[in-house]
């Protein structure tokens, strides 16, 4: 038995594929000069496959993500045709006497050589593009299988050291039951893509790549984060049974997915989505989402080499406002910075990202930037019910900032009789601790708060919430988070306001029924787990909540805390 | 030969995508076609060449063609690089 951290809930009986590079061994021994023709036919051929290889993987990447991010591979494909680069190898076959696989691997090394040392960081990055190229190029030459998740034979169970976008990008989804991966977090890119494909997965196992071998039967345990290796007979009984029972209680939220969020006594709260891509609102729909809780605008900026136009902005935000027909959409204006960079920006390097220039901080600093964004989302406003939150605020300061640039915005479209919501909400998410401890002044100030549990708790306890090793300190239980939450409940209340979540903390069970009984207005979260918290809040009466949140409150530890929870919340689901 | 020099004006340059289309569209034509930064010429019809001139924001560069549609080939990338500018503000 193997234990990982649970990133995606639900249980896979199935068969392993290690995804996994095989080691390209390079054949250094001169050849004879009648063998030329012989390798320089080997390295065009390796070229041709090469190109198809792409081509098939662009056109996959055009039908699931769009056209815009097709595009990225146009570089790569001009560069298998680049008369430099079959010239310099040709010329090294011939004149040096080595092999079709040598000549590449030193062709490729000068390449990305030149590429490394140079002053610009985003031709820099480039380099790993030839990197990248060169070992496709080599494997087709010598023969060596190219992983890909896109072609596969048979359901299995992906183990891997991690898994990248481009690797999911092409996967073939219907064929993959689960993931196992041998680094990662809750919000490593494995474990939200799994959330959102439904499928199960455990991350940070360690080593178990090393662990598995092709074939092996695996069990993955999303809901307990635990991975087991050709497990016996009675184990794996006991395994398929519980899958089952797993199963069974989705069928059962599945037929209450669709009603309101209401407590027993007919309190109405709202239960929403988290989304990154308008391709969200799809699962986030199917699963009963209430409103879109938040959208992760940033998306939209990552991987590609330039920023998003206002048009583009424009059409991924009506789109989303339109689909969700009047029901809420909160647009977060772009979080960048942290852990997640944009190498157009040609942002400096800094010694503490997560506390540096990000998010509203950096708009305020690239105000056409964030004027752009402002105006793309107050036109979309004209088409749904779309709310404006500003991410990482810390001061009363940056809200108006923020604002002021809003009305200059509003003001631009009225000049031009552009037509949007006059009276469109605008909100701050709640993460850093000052903002928490301050929130009745930041309450006379917005209309809204969302409480962004994953930063807050980071900044509030000290802890990186990326480093594994410390991942028992990072405690949403801990009292000092539950108080901040309340205390930014109560101050919005106070002013007739209202008070969201859209940390991964409102999906949690135990959370949610701690955060109804504290007086949460709103619960967004990943679109699966939204049946599963109606569920939670439509069996209990607000009142019982309310007790229940009174003594958690009391309590002195998290480990108290949990137990008591737990507890409760066997009793109302029993 | 026929050649026209002009500055970058969009600010990533001549990199990635911009690049991948300057590249593109220079082999749509049938002449010699060179591009010069401070005294160093490549082959504008290599995406190599042309990635390793390191062209940014600013840079200065010639474009020279060589070739029966030479005039034409210039005039098209001169006008690619000021759409660029153009996309980027």
């Amino acid at each position: 038995m193997r234990q990982g951290i649970a990133a995606s809930p639900g249980i896979a009986v199935g068969k392993a594929y290690v995804f996994e590079e095989q080691e390209i061994k390079i054949n250094r021994e001169k050849i004879d000069k009648s063998l030329v023709d012989v390798e320089i036919r080997k390295f065009k051929q390796a070229l041709k496959t090469s190109k198809q290889q792409l081509q098939m993987i662009k056109d996959r990447v055009a039908e699931k993500m769009g056209e815009q991010k097709a595009k990225i591979f146009d570089a790569h494909l001009m560069i298998l045709d680049d008369p430099t680069l079959v010239d310099r190898v040709e010329t090294k076959i011939q004149e040096e006497l080595i092999t079709a696989d040598h000549a590449v691997d030193r062709v490729i090394r000068e390449l990305v050589a030149m590429f490394e040392n140079m002053e610009d960081e985003y031709m820099r990055e480039r380099a790993a593009d030839f990197k990248d190229l060169g070992k496709r190029i080599l494997k087709n030459i010598l023969g060596i299988p190219i992983l890909s998740l896109m072609n596969l034979e048979e359901e299995v169970i992906i183990v891997a050291k991690d898994l990248a976008p481009s690797d999911t990008a092409q996967m073939d989804r219907k064929k993959v039951l689960g993931f196992a991966t041998d680094v990662g977090g809750r919000t490593s890119h494995t474990a939200i893509m799994a959330r959102s494909l439904e499928i199960p997965a455990v991350v940070g196992l360690g080593n178990i790549t090393e662990k598995v071998n092709n074939d092996d039967l695996i069990i993955v345990d999303g809901n307990r984060g635990i991975v087991e290796i050709n497990p016996d007979e009675e184990k794996l009984e006991h395994y398929k049974k519980e899958r089952q029972r797993y199963l069974d209680q989705m069928d059962e939220l599945k037929k209450i997915k669709n009603l309101p969020a209401q407590t027993r006594d007919g309190h109405r709260v709202e239960v929403s989505a988290n989304i990154g891509t308008p391709k969200d609102v799809e699962g986030a729909l199917n699963n009963g989402a209430e409103g879109i809780g938040l959208y992760r605008s940033e998306f939209l900026y990552m991987d590609r080499d330039s920023m998003p136009g206002e048009e583009e902005q424009f059409e991924a935000y009506k789109y989303v406002a339109e689909k969700m027909e009047g029901r809420p959409v909160i647009i977060r204006t772009l979080d960048i910075g942290g852990d997640k960079n944009l190498p157009y920006l040609d942002l400096p390097e800094e010694m503490n990202p997560f506390l540096g220039v990000r998010a509203i901080r950096l708009c305020l600093k690239n105000r056409k930037l964030f004027e752009t964004q402002l105006r793309a989302i107050l036109r979309a406003s004209n088409y749904g019910n779309i709310k404006i939150m500003y991410p990482m605020v810390a001061t009363v300061k940056e809200v108006r900032e923020a604002n002021a640039v809003l009305e200059q915005v509003k003001r631009q479209l009225d000049e031009k009789n552009i037509p949007y919501d006059r009276n469109i909400e605008v909100g701050i998410m709640v993460e850093v601790p000052s903002t928490a401890i301050n929130a009745d002044i930041f309450a006379k100030e917005v209309d809204f708060f969302s409480i962004g549990t994953n930063d807050l708790i980071q900044y509030t306890l000290a802890v990186d919430r990326m480093n594994e090793s410390l991942s028992d300190l990072y405690d949403p239980y801990n009292p000092a988070i539950l108080r901040l939450i309340k205390n930014v409940i109560d101050a919005s209340h106070k002013e007739g306001k209202w008070t969201g979540m859209c940390g991964e903390m409102a999906g949690e069970s135990r959370a949610a029924l701690i955060l109804l009984g504290m007086g949460l207005d709103e619960f967004s979260m990943s679109a699966v787990s939204i049946p599963s918290i109606k569920k939670i809040i439509r069996s209990v009466t607000r009142e019982q909540a309310r007790e229940i949140a009174n003594k958690v409150l009391a309590m002195e530890s998290s480990h108290e805390i949990c137990e008591y929870v737990d507890a409760k919340l066997k009793q109302i689901l029993s | 030969m026929f050649e026209k020099t002009v500055i970058i004006k969009n600010k990533t340059g001549l990199h990635a995508r911009p690049a991948s289309q300057f590249v593109q569209t220079a082999n749509k034509f049938k002449s010699n076609i060179k591009l010069t930064k401070d005294e160093k010429s490549v082959d504008a019809k290599s995406i190599i060449e042309v990635l390793s001139m390191g062209i940014n924001q600013g840079s200065k560069i010639t474009i020279s063609a060589d070739g029966e549609d030479e005039k034409e080939a210039v005039n098209t990338l001169i006008k690619l690089v000021e759409q660029f500018a153009a996309e980027s503000t």
